[in-house]
């Protein structure tokens, strides 16, 4: 893991490249993380991968209910040469959940960035074929958002069936 | 290396060299050059689990693949938001159905670098024994699925009367089976019971002996090589955009095993070597993983040797259960105890990815916490979901056959990809 | 499952003597049925004396009962432990049951081992559908009995979309338990020749396709197609 004057090297670099790719940084629990700007994400991984960091192990969201902006995307990068991670962060608002697709760049992100936008409606532009991968595909509603209901049954008991509340009569 | 038949087997020679001339006579059409879509499963005696492939195929040559998923989506994610996090691990524990040490270690590892727990070292060895034996286990199931696709039937008997032996062993030192619930948030759930360690030796030392079995049977066998050798390779740059991890990207000779590279777990105490392949074939990905189970062996039988005394879980009693015999004694451990159990404990906030190796490639789970008893948000970033991607690539060009194969030697678990 | 036995009465209501002679005089018209000597009165009178226990819906529940063909049907964790009751250690192969036959067509027992979620629920109801009679249903484990572990949006407990026979709990259920459940549905089916399965779970209608004049407004009627329409299969 880059320690924490390694991140904060990093994120000078990113930021002379591009004055308002690099948000914030954080250090938490030994591992780097970098909140950065969604609308460059994809130049921000680039110039990531360009300095060693050229595996994109993991792609998944957040919800931040009921902090705004609400919904996250994380990437997890690794450099397999120097043993390095690195979480990058973005953060869009409910209202215009889109963040370009690095399924271009990184073809690992296909069915990651499908399953995000299947569980919680972020829309990734660019992707070649976004739709939703774990629901069934004409499923209403995202279901990991923190305000969709848990859902479930009732636990069916043999006085229930007397009762005559089977599940089905 | 291009793995398209038509090119390399003189396959379009010979259909046209086929002369239409009977069928004239019964004066049929000519035959359609047409691609068919054919679907596969999602109930199907050869795909592991219920996936479904939709197969675009030019006569008996696979031209495109799209894996769809899906049908064993449990919600495990979101489950896992509405319980405390002591409740989380046997929900966690069902994802991927047979790694499920890993699943629960990912989770606990996640949830104590958040906590900043120490684990002790005793637990650490004890978590290695486990995870090695499953490792092993379920490397034998996928042996033996894989074989019964093949067509080697009767290596599924052998391979699941080695796989009793472990879970024979799983339920002395737990009690269950399958999803024991043995690794806890700071350590384990019990220490291991007498005899325990006797019946572990007694098993490391007949499973190399079995594990020679199955490769006289297997590894010389002219259909099995025929099936694997040379059969849908993918490249090592490939796999790595992609995002493959795992037994398949060493088979095509990246030896990145976490268990080496950023060890956890005290498994830099342990000497073992990581079994690579040069060509990326179905051979390879089928060695490598017959050759896993000797290391795991070996790493068991040291994790024996050097199992330090002490505690099996964490002295920190927000964390863990006190020992029942301080609940007769102690005010504050029945306070602890009662704490526990009814709301449980709570983690300061924070976001944490927590990567470790398990039998498919690179499991991690992430945890956000915002400082209640319940966790924000898990994600289980399960290997057999993103190598799943690699299906498309891999099998671009071969037989419908050399299909199955390379499903069988891609080891899917649809638990893990479905979630 | 209470088993009812019945007390052998002779065909005019009184108790069959025990006497010796009257036994050898049974045993002599018993071997002349097997030979197929007795015809007519005799037949008839011998048949309502039920020497031999057994009548021909017994035999028939007694060979469908030892021969059950599963259905490869292994969805999550619980398929592994039902692979496991194919192994060696517990191995069904002595009941007869180890023939898994992968095509719904030619298996009469669904082990509905794993989780059903809701993508997954229509493709069980419609393999078990293309099942012949006489079929039955084991839900194996907690997840396809009830909601088991997980009670959320995304499972539906197996009665809720077919008729179930046996439930079999556990999570995993051991494989000498879900043998336990199998072993239950033998003798459920031998105590029982006409289970009356489908009138027990509200089951009329369940078939595919039926003859011309049924009535798909029937109000119990599901997935009933005419020949000819495959319901845009």
């Amino acid at each position: 893991m880059p320690d924490a004057v390694g991140l904060e090297l990093l994120a000078e670099e990113l930021r002379e490249a591009d004055g308002e790719s690099v948000l914030d940084t954080l250090y938490f629990r030994d591992k780097g993380v970098l909140i950065v700007n969604p609308v460059t994400i994809r130049a921000t991984l680039e110039r990531l991968r360009g300095k060693g960091f050229d595996a994109l192990m993991s792609v998944h969201g957040v919800d931040y209910y009921p902090e705004e902006p609400r919904l996250g995307v994380h990437y997890e990068l690794l450099d397999m040469g120097a043993l390095d991670r690195l979480t990058v962060k973005l953060r869009v608002p409910l209202g215009n959940p889109v963040v370009p697709s690095v399924t271009p760049d990184w073809p690992t992100a296909n069915h990651q960035e499908r399953e995000i936008y299947d569980m919680f409606g972020v829309i990734f532009e660019g992707h070649p074929d976004l739709r939703r991968i774990l629901m069934p595909e004409d499923y209403e509603g995202h279901p990991q958002r923190r305000d969709f209901p848990i859902g479930g049954e009732p636990v069916l008991f043999t006085i229930d069936e007397s009762d005559g509340k089977a599940y089905t009569k | 290396m291009s793995t398209d038949v038509t090119r390399t087997s003189g396959y379009r020679q010979l259909e046209e060299s086929i002369t239409m001339a009977p069928l004239e006579r019964l004066g049929t059409d000519e035959l359609d050059q047409e691609l068919l879509t054919l679907n596969m499963g999602p109930h199907h005696p050869a795909t592991h689990g219920v996936l479904r492939l939709l197969v675009t195929l030019d006569g008996e040559v696979v031209r495109d693949l799209k894996p769809i998923i899906g049908y064993v989506h449990t919600g495990i994610e979101k489950t896992a938001e509405d319980k405390s996090y002591w409740k989380v691990i046997p929900v966690v524990e069902r994802m991927d159905y047979l790694a499920y040490y890993f699943n629960a270690y990912a989770f606990c590892g996640a949830t104590e670098t958040l906590l900043e727990v120490e684990v002790p070292p005793r637990a650490q060895y004890l978590r290695v024994i486990h995870m090695e034996l499953n490792r092993i286990m379920s490397h034998l199931v996928w042996l033996g699925t894989s074989a019964l696709d093949l067509g080697a039937i009767s290596m599924f008997w052998y391979c699941f009367r080695e796989r009793e032996l472990i879970l024979d062993l799983f339920e002395q030192s737990s009690g269950q089976r399958m999803h024991t619930r043995y690794i806890q948030v700071g350590g384990v759930a019990e220490d291991i019971p007498r005899g325990f360690e006797q019946k572990v030796r007694e098993f490391t030392a007949v499973m190399p002996g079995r594990a020679d079995q199955y490769k006289d049977l297997l590894a010389n066998n002219e259909i099995v090589l025929q099936r694997l050798r040379g059969v849908c390779p993918l490249a090592e740059e490939e796999l790595l955009k992609l995002g493959v991890t795992g037994p398949l990207l060493r088979a095509a000779g990246n030896p990145w095993d976490m268990r080496k590279a950023t060890p956890y777990c005290s498994y830099d105490h342990f000497d073992f070597k990581i079994p690579v392949g040069t060509e990326g074939d179905n051979w390879d990905r089928f060695a490598v993983r017959v050759a896993e189970i000797y290391e795991s062996v070996k790493i068991i039988d040291q994790a024996l040797d050097g199992l330090p005394e002490g505690p099996w879980i964490t002295d920190d009693r927000k964390v863990a259960l006190p020992p029942r015999h301080e609940l007769a004694t102690s005010m504050e451990a029945l306070i602890h105890h009662f704490k526990l159990v009814t709301e449980g404990f709570r983690v300061p906030p924070g976001e944490v990815y927590f990567p470790i190796e398990s039998p498919r490639g690179e499991l991690a789970c992430f945890v956000r916490s915002d400082g209640s008893s319940k966790p924000a948000r898990v994600h289980m970033r399960d290997p057999s979901f993103v190598n799943l991607q690699a299906t498309a690539p891999m099998t671009e060009g071969s037989y419908i056959a050399d299909l199955i194969a390379t499903l069988a030697m891609l080891d899917p678990i649809l638990g893990g990809i479905d979630r | 499952m209470a088993v009812k036995r019945e007390k052998l009465v002779a065909a005019d209501g009184s108790e069959l003597s025990s006497d010796k002679e009257d036994f050898r005089i049974r045993q002599l018209r018993a071997r002349d049925m097997l030979r197929g000597d007795l015809e007519g009165e005799n037949l008839e009178k011998y048949m309502e004396e039920r020497v031999l226990t057994t009548t021909m819906d017994k035999a028939v529940a007694w060979a469908r009962s030892n021969a059950l063909f599963p259905a490869t049907f292994g969805l999550a964790c619980c398929a592994i432990e039902m692979m496991s009751i194919v192994a060696a250690r517990v191995d069904v192969a002595r009941f007869g049951f180890e023939a898994f036959r992968a095509s719904p067509r030619q298996a009469d027992l669904l082990i509905i081992s794993g989780r059903v979620s809701i993508k997954m629920a229509p493709i069980v109801r419609r393999i078990y559908d293309q099942m012949l009679e006489p079929k039955w249903a084991i839900a194996m484990g907690a997840c396809s009995s009830s909601m088991g572990v997980f009670n959320n949006y995304a499972i539906v407990p197996a009665d809720k979309f077919m008729p179930v026979d046996v439930h079999v709990p556990g999570c995993p259920p051991r494989p000498e338990a879900l043998l336990h459940g199998i072993l239950k549905l033998r003798k459920m089916i031998q105590d029982d020749p006409d289970m009356g399965w489908r009138d027990g779970h509200g089951a009329r209608g369940t078939e595919e396709v039926v003859a011309a004049e049924a009535d798909p407004t029937h109000p119990t009627a599901v997935n009933v197609f005419r020949p000819g329409n495959t319901g845009g299969a």
